[in-house]
């Protein structure tokens, strides 16, 4: 089962290296990770999506935990809670046929942010599954770059993932 | 007033207690080493990064402070890694400072330069690269924080040269914050009911001790346990030490050369309870068939140990000492035990031994060992067949007298290790068992042993071969001797180029007059046993079957 793992981790040098090393040396797989400042300049937010059954789920967050350097682990996987990815996508497009991918970026509510002579490069945001969705949608045409920021999730309504606890479940 | 770095890491060094480390210079640590020069400080130096990292290492395991050792940048730290996975298989406290580089080199492939900070990622607990020398107080204030608490193991501080030669105020940085470290001392009380309960259900106890008893000073609450519950003591290679091997409920060591009745009882209980142990694979070997009539109680103060190897019913998280506390405070001592009957039988039936054929066999002297020092001494070891006996036929009756590799199993480990040890407690005698193999391995620490006149006495128990490794291929490789066969120099000889005396002993009537003669000569001994070349350590588990089914 795919599980969504919300990290405070201290903004120091080398702490994404800690955490990425963990994740390999144990051998767990990570499906994406997102890493950024938080509205603290001190602590980094690492959103992780990892693969694994509630055995590997455990281990990956106690050894996790074991890290100087993570503060909070909450797995927010049972929780409500909003997720967002944002994907570019660059796509061979004649000018005849601008029209139609236009109206597909419509239907995904994605921009088109770029325009070439032969290309448009159209950006979306969502869940994983629209956004998938909309890379097969495109694909068609002929996908000549694409890049995806990995998922980051915040829990909804007034709980939070922060340093101090709000009901959240903290692992 | 303004001090350089590296006379603040000297305060910072002092204010932590410590008053010996172990090091080796070179040109990234200069600044560092001048400081040294004329600081109330004591430097051993070894003549190996590596030596300094085992010396460091033994001389944790032999006090329970911590650990120092410091090399330069480059090579000089990476001399030092296999020191440091060794510290932390075995969750040692050890403090290990690195130079770097300048700041203003660092990531140019500069001369000297290596990524130690990287390299030991995952072979510390933590580690730190200082770039400002405002942070070196705190950072060392922090380093030995999390080295000495919780589990215990090596933190690394990697110090860029204009980082120690910086000047900067020193402060004492008060004390430690770090949001993300916590320590559970106190278990949860239930998770200790449900381990009462189950205690009390149990007919067939058995309790499995590892290194986490000696860590967490919790062999009186051992005693007391076993003692109330009658139930028989079996110990990892860690845990050696931290019950008496002396007494009527111990049956030594379990696992791959553990003691048929330990392995035995282990697979007959019904309840096993583990003590500051990971279920390491060459304890329970087959995984599946291990302990499988046994509800699991373990007791570990790391909670990622808590179901890493194997399905635990009930976990206790917290300091050891505490808990076994918590535990025995509502327990009921047992006045009978058929169980522990069944043990002492088994123990008899199934003694440790070996067979007797007029040649020196390496059982034999260890056993001299033990008479002569009645136990009254520090044994390191290194790692092989000789550290398996050492474990079999020497018994250890207090924590922090038997130093050994367990974990990273380390060649080369033993000597420089009993060096650390002599320099720890230098009123004792410190007894290093050791291989013809292994202690090829940092023999050049004679050099070390010498000049600052650590008695240490060696004891190399000389068959031509790396043993362990020509039993496998006995065993298991048909006999295919693929280069297991070793040459070495003449020990005595070596001994005396360095200034040690040294003896050599070929007939059993002789060990115990060589020994006792050793421990009389006030300087370092090497003491070479040529031994029956393929003896086996047995008994032995192999590879794969469930403990119960050994050789031997």
């Amino acid at each position: 089962m795919r599980h969504t793992l919300a990290v405070l981790v201290e903004n120091n040098p080398g702490v994404l290296a800690r955490v990425a090393g963990l994740f390999s040396r144990r051998g767990f797989n990570i499906d994406s990770l997102a890493v950024g400042r938080t509205e603290n300049p001190d602590v980094s937010r690492m959103t992780i999506v990892v693969e694994g059954d509630a055995r590997v789920l455990e281990q990956v967050t106690k050894q996790l935990h074991k890290l100087v350097d993570v503060i909070k682990i909450n797995d927010i996987t049972a929780d409500e809670y909003v997720d967002r990815e944002l994907v570019l996508i660059k796509v061979n497009v004649d000018p005849a046929q601008r029209g139609e991918v236009m109206q597909i970026a419509d239907v995904f509510r994605a921009r088109i942010v770029d325009l070439g002579r032969k290309t448009l490069t159209l950006e979306c945001t969502g869940n994983d599954g629209k956004i998938n969705a909309f890379e097969e949608s495109l694909r068609p045409y002929g996908i000549k770059e694409l890049v995806r920021t990995g998922k980051i999730a915040m829990l909804r309504g007034s709980k939070y993932t922060g340093l101090q606890d709000n009901g959240a479940r903290d692992e | 007033m303004n001090k350089t770095g590296a006379q603040i890491l000297v305060e910072s060094l002092l204010a932590e207690g410590v008053d010996t480390i172990f090091g080796y210079p070179g040109g990234a640590v200069l600044p560092i080493y001048d400081a040294l020069y004329d600081a109330d400080l004591r430097h051993i130096l070894t003549r190996h990064e590596q030596g300094a990292a085992h010396a460091a290492d033994g001389y944790a395991r032999a006090s329970g402070k911590p650990g120092v050792c410091l090399a330069t940048s480059g090579p000089g730290a990476t001399n030092l890694v296999t020191g440091i996975a060794n510290a932390y298989m075995d969750s040692v406290p050890m403090v290990a400072i690195t130079g770097q580089v300048p700041t203003s080199l660092l990531g140019r492939d500069s001369f000297q330069e290596a990524d130690i900070t990287g390299i030991t990622l995952p072979i510390t607990k933590h580690n730190y690269l200082v770039k400002d020398v405002k942070d070196l107080a705190r950072t060392v204030r922090e380093a030995f924080y999390i080295a000495t608490t919780g589990r215990p193991g090596p933190v690394l501080i990697d110090i860029p040269r204009d980082v120690s030669a910086g000047m900067a105020e020193y402060e004492d940085p008060g004390p430690v914050q770090l949001p993300g470290y916590h320590i559970k001392l106190e278990p949860d009380p239930e998770q200790v009911t449900r381990a009462v309960r189950a205690i009390e259900e149990s007919e067939r106890p058995v309790i499995y001790a590892g290194g986490g008893v000696i860590n967490g000073g919790a062999h009186e609450e051992l005693l007391r346990l076993a003692e109330m519950l009658l139930a028989p003591v079996a110990t990892t290679l860690m845990g050696l030490g931290g019950f008496p091997g002396n007494h009527p409920l111990s049956v030594g060591m379990l696992g791959m050369h553990g003691s048929k009745y330990a392995n035995y009882a282990v697979c007959e209980c019904d309840l096993l309870i583990g003590v500051g142990v990971r279920f390491d694979d060459r304890v329970t070997s087959k995984i599946e068939e291990f302990a499988p009539n046994a509800t699991v109680i373990h007791i570990d103060i790391d909670p990622a140990e808590i179901g890493k190897n194997v399905g635990v019913d009930i976990p206790v998280v917290g300091d050891v000492r505490c808990s076994l506390r918590k535990i025995i405070e509502r327990l009921q001592p047992r006045l009978e035990s058929r169980w522990r009957d069944k043990i002492f039988n088994w123990k008899k039936e199934y003694p440790i031994e070996y067979v007797e054929n007029g040649r020196l066999k390496p059982q034999e002297v260890i056993q001299e060992i033990y008479n002569v020092t009645r136990g009254n001494v520090r044994v390191a070891t290194d790692v092989g067949q000789h550290q398996m006996w050492a474990a079999h036929y020497y018994s250890y009756d207090r924590p922090r007298t038997f130093i050994t590799s367990g974990g990273l199993g380390t060649m080369g480990f033993g000597f420089p290790a009993a060096l650390g040890v002599q320099v720890a407690c230098p009123d004792e005698n410190v007894v290093c068992i050791s291989g013809d193999g292994s202690f090829q391995m940092n023999s050049q620490e004679l050099a070390t042993a010498v000049h600052y006149n650590l008695p240490v006495k060696v004891a190399i128990i000389n068959n031509g071969y790396l043993g362990m490794v020509r039993q496998w291929q006995e065993l298991f490789y048909n006999r295919r001797y693929a280069y297991t066969e070793i040459t070495g120099p003449d020990f005595v000889k070596l001994a005396e180029a360095y200034g040690a005396a040294g003896m050599r002993v070929t007939k059993k009537s002789e060990i115990r007059e060589a020994m006792e003669e050793a421990l009389r000569i006030p300087k370092p001994v090497v003491i070479d046993f040529p031994i029956e070349r393929e003896e086996n350590v047995l008994p032995m588990v192999p590879p794969g079957e469930p403990i119960n089914k050994m050789l031997g």
